[in-house]
């Protein structure tokens, strides 16, 4: 590889590691501080919503997922420093491929199931045949 | 094949830093481990209703408890940076003092989770009661285990910085370290949105 391919060579940065060179402690707990906040206001908003009436009862599971994944981003942004930097890139594609691999095992497990559930006689039903 | 040069790493300009190679290569194990947590995941939401005539969420649920593991779990991650922050500002005061409320709070939760889990067996809701305790007692306990085994990380961390210092590579396991425990926490977000809150909403 030629040092001439690279425009701007820029080193990568490590997981956890924030990407700025200057090591400021009061400004980095600083930033640990805010996404403590932001997620204890989506967890007080999250227990909020599974015992009020406030929320349409059917639609609370969806609510609820919702606020689990801002609460994910918040702690991947303000405890993880990912970010979408260029030095992030790679530490992002491995969460991202993760992510993926999350969603087929998760989605995937739930549809098959359902449709297995759904296409097969109960147990009491082959009991039933049985005799 | 001169192109290929043993060079050693972390001298090349293009070289990834030994702390960037440690912290990926560990980030990728905790993607692992997030799969792990998503297949117990998957088995328990597939196996969520099948609750042979047994208690159902909605009957076992404490959601006071969870409400009071949560905030231990969410306050230990925010001094776990800051104990990151100490270590890499080789502040002891700062290291150790947060270390030591990260592991009280992480202890704390643990006690709470065991409680809640010694509790449900003596009111007949073990894990042999039925498909659906069956899994939540597996996912919430192979959480349970990641927060045992990195308390003993922690307290592995506090011995190591005490007895050699804040060499190099002391702080890259300090940074693994705090990659698995915010990770911890990020796994529990999941489990007490979608397990305990839409468990007792059902």
């Amino acid at each position: 590889m030629s040092r001439s391919t690279d425009a701007t060579p820029q080193a990568d940065v490590a997981p956890g590691d924030e990407s700025e060179e200057s090591f400021d402690p009061f400004k980095r707990a600083r930033g640990y501080v805010i996404g403590f906040v932001l997620a204890g206001l989506l967890t007080v908003v999250s227990f909020y919503i599974a015992r009020s009436t406030l929320v349409w009862a059917p639609s609370i599971p969806i609510a609820l997922s919702v606020l689990a994944i801002a609460q994910m981003g918040v702690h991947l942004v303000f405890f993880l420093h990912m970010t979408s930097g260029r030095d992030n890139v790679n530490n992002l594609m491995a969460l991202a491929f993760g992510l993926l691999i999350v969603m087929l095992l998760v989605f995937g497990s739930l549809w098959i199931m359902a449709n297995l559930d759904h296409h097969q006689p109960g147990m009491d039903e082959v009991m039933r045949m049985q005799r | 094949m001169n192109s290929v040069q043993a060079i050693p790493v972390g001298t090349h300009p293009f070289h990834a830093s030994k702390r960037i190679l440690v912290g990926y290569g560990f980030w990728i194990f905790l993607i692992s481990d997030i799969i792990l947590f998503a297949a117990f995941f998957a088995t328990y939401a597939v196996l969520t209703d099948r609750t042979a005539d047994g208690p159902s969420g909605k009957d076992l649920f404490d959601i006071g408890n969870v409400a009071i593991e949560t905030a231990c779990l969410l306050t230990s991650s925010l001094f776990c940076g800051f104990a990151g922050i100490g270590a890499q500002a080789r502040n002891g005061r700062w290291f150790f003092g947060a270390m030591t409320v990260t592991f009280l709070l992480g202890a704390a939760f643990l006690f709470l989770e065991l409680r809640e889990f010694a509790g449900l067996i003596a009111d007949g809701a073990g894990p042999t009661r039925s498909a659906f305790l069956s899994a939540f007692f597996a996912l919430i306990g192979c959480h349970g285990l990641h927060v045992t085994a990195g308390l003993l990380w922690l307290l592995t961390m506090m011995a190591q910085v005490l007895a050699k210092g804040y060499r190099p590579d002391i702080l890259r396991r300090m940074l693994c370290f705090s990659l698995f425990w915010h990770t911890l926490d990020i796994i529990w977000v999941a489990l007490f949105s979608l397990v305990y809150l839409v468990g007792v909403t059902q």
